[in-house]
């Protein structure tokens, strides 16, 4: 694995980085606005709606969004798909650095964030019947595994250069944590299993202030299919940008196969959601004349078009049309994360809420700092495969 | 290979499946009241709204004056129940038809705010009042998303932000005295006492004076039970009490973290399998190279 | 039984029992004592029990003397006078000169420690006090003295209570209040411009039967009178809670009695008892009630300091006329938001396009994949 990655170097000061690191800085500045003069001043949340763009988009879609190590680690490890090997670490990473992003959103969104430390601490007052505390602990937990399972990539140039007690205490580590590839790979995959599905039964317990399109048992499930389908979709949005902003040459006949397995799992969410909202008699409020009926048709549309986008074979050949198709389901995930946790939310007709420009400013320099942290990791330390071109390796 | 296929493919749809809940696990057990219960009982036929039950809960409390509705901070008059206003009078008139309704935390005998918060900082404790300890809370707010009478309210405005709802006068309680809403009341329209006493006196007036009231208490049942009780000459959705049915709020979302999570034997299953099929896999690749 | 007035210049009338208790009534009621305590004045009266008070008046426009004497039926000047001994009043005295100074000797040796001293108007400290003096001595010292060896001192009026209208910016005479200059002298404050004199005559009634002061704020005002604003007490309030104000003098909400809150009345922030206690025994005789706002006689802080027509704060808001409704509107959608979050999705949204359109002109076929992992991934 290690001998097969390599860091694609190059400088850390481009363009895109300055523009990037600007995005971010802004960002900081409005954070430290956050922490100082509190919600009140810097966000549009209120308590019709306490959840607003930080939770929806940079936790909740972010979270998803991160699922490329969960999505690929499920093909490599499970399906035994070892061809797509190369593609496992850059999704760790990207992983690993969209669920610390969220994390760093969690911990922003909530009001009291210097007491954040006692929910994994506090074991003793762990309230189980609270999804939230799931997702809190496994997101935390999660975080760990992922950085664990980059840490041999993060150490490597330990390995080469630096004292020789350094390289070997760092050898033991790094054989340690192969040791340990599959408890720990398995841990990851559960944890996600766990969260993702948990994301979705947050909204449940809006009860009757949860959109009747949106309210079904089934959303736990629904979140998760999503989820892996994100996940696959972001490794091929990534690695499509990768090779070009890189100048590296496309992993294309990988990425066709990828989207080839998005199509049934999109398939499967369609089903399932157009199936669901039909045994629970919902279909047709689908065409009742207001705004929430007419997203929820939106999101279904947006998530079929992929599997149309991606239906002929040769199109998936066209990194274009991948890349587009790719947009397109993620605008999807996101849009139905966005429509189960503000859309559908009913705190009453007389409460109104959109994210202010501090809100968005923060979002997006959050995102910035993902991009801009991989673009700097991947420069640095051996994440991409060293060539393109997949042989089979061992697991 | 294929048994490795299948059983993978196995493994998730077990995982989905449960993750999904869509088999959740036998109904959870509806909670009853406490025997020991207090509340409250409203009696909106008898209110003026002369809001003296907003003061005197304002000053007990140590509140600020809410001057929401009032840029020119003349006046104490909160919109809705707020961080600092912990109850509220509000006002239904359509027509020749008029209602005061006065809100506050209705202290649910199965209390969504509770079931959602991580650290348990909501909690229902002594004579089924739920409490509030900001001690253990992280300000995540999944409290207000869940209450179905928007109860809960967060001190936006705050950097060191708490949430903010009405607890029976808890302290007054301790030391022998009634909530001071109740003890201020000029006509008792909101008196304090157990709650089977005032459920049984509700229904009496219902009895007794058919044509005043909808012939209905309003929390008998309604989300599971709430220990604060209404009676009201108009329908209870327009003085802003939702029409819950009887089935707790956190019912749902309970059964599926229970039915999932029960034993963590769903999720230490997942983990066994998942683990199996990746042992599985490395033999067969070291097999074959 | 009748009153014979002690003055030869004036027109005595005989007054009757009658007259002389419903005063003692009224006094008693205006302290918040009931019918006994009025027949315990009328008894003291009656035995001839009556305090020696001495009346000292400094910067002062003698406005509270008058307005204790504006009390007119029927005629009080008399009945004060009978009810309490007022060996020393520069006003009032038909002797002047050396004659009154030895009568204020006379009166301060017969009853040293005993008479109750009232001080009128603000006392001048710069340079040493010659900015006010009375028979060759200052006010300061005349004060010092007089007020010492005093049983009680009461300050009738702003002035004397802490400075009032001398001691307005810059106060070039650096007039304070009579309790600045006998510090560690309990002095009881009666603030006002004038001072209500039934709120006078309460304090000096309770002390003479009694000999007890009524209780005191923290500013050593008698609490029955100045222990609620007027704000707490207006006949106008029910206006404020309702939102009617009279915005300009003259206009129909001036004309209709509206609460004065917008044309600068300090009502909210002024502790007396001017709207439950009118003046002159004119009903409806006081400044809010003749349609002029409140300008906080009796606040230091606020009289001859706050301007006229500024509104003050509400330090303790209770609820208005209105209620909330069910439903009410809250949350703001800002339209610049909206722009910059539809101009972050546009841009994405085209950026994205536009590149995966550049790579669709780009990518050229790949070549076929190897035959081995073909074959795999079918098996797999």
């Amino acid at each position: 694995m290690t001998a097969r990655a390599e860091s694609i170097g190059g400088s850390l000061i481009t363009p895109a980085t300055r523009a990037l690191a600007a995005l971010v800085g802004l960002a900081a500045l409005t954070i430290l606005w956050r922490l100082v003069a509190g919600l009140g001043a810097t966000t549009a949340l209120n308590d019709g709606y306490p959840l607003g763009l930080w939770i929806a988009f940079d936790v909740v879609t972010g979270a998803a969004l991160a699922t490329g190590g969960y999505a690929i680690g499920i093909l490599v490890y499970i399906l035994n798909k070892g061809r797509y090997h190369p593609l496992l670490r850059p999704a760790v990473l990207t992983s690993a650095l969209g669920y610390t992003l969220a994390g760093v959103g969690v911990t922003l969104d909530v009001g009291r964030w210097w007491t954040i430390w006692k929910v994994p601490i506090y074991f003793w007052r762990w309230n189980f019947n609270s999804a939230l505390l799931e997702v809190a602990l496994c997101i935390m937990a999660y975080i760990v595994v992922l950085w664990l399972r980059l840490a041999p990539a993060l150490l490597d140039p330990v390995t080469s250069g630096s004292s020789d007690r350094l390289r070997r205490a760092v050898a033991t580590f790094t054989s340690a944590l192969d040791r340990l590839t599959i408890p720990m790979v398995a841990l990851g995959l559960l944890l996600a299993t766990m969260h993702q599905s948990s994301l979705g039964t947050l909204m449940l317990l809006a009860g009757s202030r949860l959109h009747p399109l949106w309210r079904t048992p089934l959303l736990p499930l629904l979140f998760l299919i999503s989820c892996v389908a994100m996940g696959f979709a972001v490794v091929v949005f990534e690695s499509a940008l990768s090779s070009v902003a890189f100048k590296r040459r496309p992993e294309t006949d990988m990425l066709a196969s990828l989207a080839g397995m998005i199509v049934p799992v999109q398939a499967a969410f369609v089903v399932l959601r157009a199936g669901d909202l039909w045994w629970r008699g919902m279909l047709g409020q689908l065409a009742a004349r207001d705004a929430r009926a007419a997203i929820c048709v939106v999101e279904l549309a947006v998530f079929l078009a992929p599997v149309a986008m991606l239906a002929p074979v040769q199109r998936r050949r066209d990194l274009g049309a991948l890349v587009r198709s790719s947009m397109v389901l993620i605008a999807g995930g996101a849009l139905f994360r966005f429509d189960t946790y503000l859309v559908a939310f009913m705190p009453g007709a007389n409460w109104s809420y959109f994210p202010s420009v501090p809100e968005l400013v923060v979002t997006v320099g959050l995102v910035a700092f993902e991009v801009l942290a991989y673009i700097v990791l991947v420069k640095t330390f051996p994440i991409l495969a060293a060539e393109p071109r997949v042989e089979r390796q061992a697991a | 290979m294929g048994i490795t296929r299948r059983a993978a493919l196995q493994a998730m749809l077990t995982a989905g499946a449960s993750a999904a809940g869509v088999r959740p696990a036998a109904a959870a057990v509806v909670p009853a009241p406490p025997a020991d219960a207090l509340g409250l009982l409203y009696d909106a036929t008898l209110c003026i709204g002369c809001k003296t039950c907003t003061v005197a809960c304002r000053d007990a409390n140590g509140l600020e004056p809410d001057t929401t509705a009032s840029p020119d901070r003349l006046y104490n008059a909160p919109v809705d129940l707020s961080p600092r206003a912990k109850t509220v009078i509000k006002l239904y008139a359509k027509g020749a038809v008029r209602s005061y309704v006065k809100a506050q935390c209705m202290h649910c005998v199965d209390p969504a705010c509770a079931s959602g918060c991580m650290l348990g900082a909501l909690r229902k404790r002594e004579h089924g009042i739920v409490t509030y300890d900001p001690d253990l809370c992280i300000g995540c707010r999944y409290c207000e998303v869940a209450c179905p009478f928007g109860v809960p309210k967060f001190e936006f405005a705050k950097a060191a932000p708490k949430i903010v709802k009405c607890e029976l006068c808890r302290e007054r309680l301790a030391s022998g005295k009634e909530p001071a809403c109740t003890e201020v009341c000029p006509r008792n329209a909101v008196v304090f006492g157990r709650r089977a006493e005032l459920l049984t006196e509700a229904k009496r007036r219902i009895a007794e004076t058919p044509g005043r009231y909808v012939p209905k208490v309003y929390g008998e049942t309604d989300g599971g039970g709430t220990q604060v009780l209404y009676l009201s000459h108009v329908p209870f959705d327009t003085i802003g009490l939702p029409a819950l049915g009887d089935e707790p709020a956190p019912q749902l979302s309970r059964s599926i973290q229970h039915g999932v999570y029960r034993g963590f034997v769903a999720p230490a299953a997942l983990y066994a399998a998942l683990g199996i099929v990746m042992v599985r896999n490395r033999r067969r690749d070291d097999s074959a190279r | 039984m009748t009153f014979q007035c002690p003055h030869p210049d004036r027109e005595s009338g005989s007054f009757s029992r009658r007259d002389f208790v419903r005063l003692c009534t009224m006094a008693a009621a205006a302290i918040g004592l009931g019918p006994a305590a009025a027949e315990r004045f009328v008894e003291a009266a009656e035995r001839g029990a009556k305090p020696s008070v001495i009346w000292l008046q400094f910067q002062e426009c003698t406005g509270c003397t008058e307005s204790l004497l504006r009390t007119s039926h029927p005629a009080v000047d008399d009945l004060i006078l009978d009810l309490i001994s007022l060996d020393y009043h520069e006003t009032l005295f038909a002797a002047a000169g050396h004659q009154a100074e030895a009568a204020l000797r006379q009166a301060m040796r017969a009853n040293a420690g005993k008479y109750v001293c009232v001080v009128e108007g603000a006392i001048p400290t710069k340079e040493n006090g010659i900015y006010c003096m009375i028979g060759g001595r200052t006010a300061l010292d005349i004060l010092k003295d007089v007020g010492g060896q005093a049983g009680a001192v009461i300050a009738i009026g702003s002035c004397a209570s802490w400075g009032g209208v001398p001691s307005a910016d810059p106060n070039p005479t650096g007039a304070v209040g009579a309790h600045e200059i006998l510090r560690g002298k309990a002095v009881v404050n009666i603030p006002g411009c004038p001072a209500n004199p039934y709120n006078f005559l309460g304090t000096v009634l309770q002390y003479a039967t009694y000999g007890t002061l009524p209780a005191l704020d923290s500013d050593n005002r008698p609490k029955f009178a100045y222990g609620q604003t007027i704000h707490e007490q207006c006949p106008r309030r029910a206006h404020f809670d309702a939102g009617r104000f009279a915005q300009r003098y003259g206009d129909e909400g001036h004309r209709n009695g509206y609460c004065l809150y917008k044309l600068g009345c300090k009502g909210p922030v002024t502790h007396a008892n001017c709207s439950v206690q009118h003046f002159g025994e004119v009903d409806g005789a006081w400044p809010i009630g003749l349609g002029h706002p409140c300008f906080g006689c009796t606040e230091q802080r606020i009289a001859f300091r706050v301007p006229l027509h500024t509104t003050v704060d509400i330090e303790r808001p209770m609820p208005p006329d209105t209620y909330a409704p069910i439903h009410a509107a809250q949350g703001r959608v800002s339209p610049v938001a909206t722009g910059v979050a539809g101009a972050i999705l546009g841009g994405l949204a085209g950026a994205g396009f536009m590149a995966s359109k550049k790579l669709s002109d780009d990518s050229r076929p790949s070549p076929p994949p190897a035959p081995a992992a073909e074959r795999t991934d079918a098996e797999a």
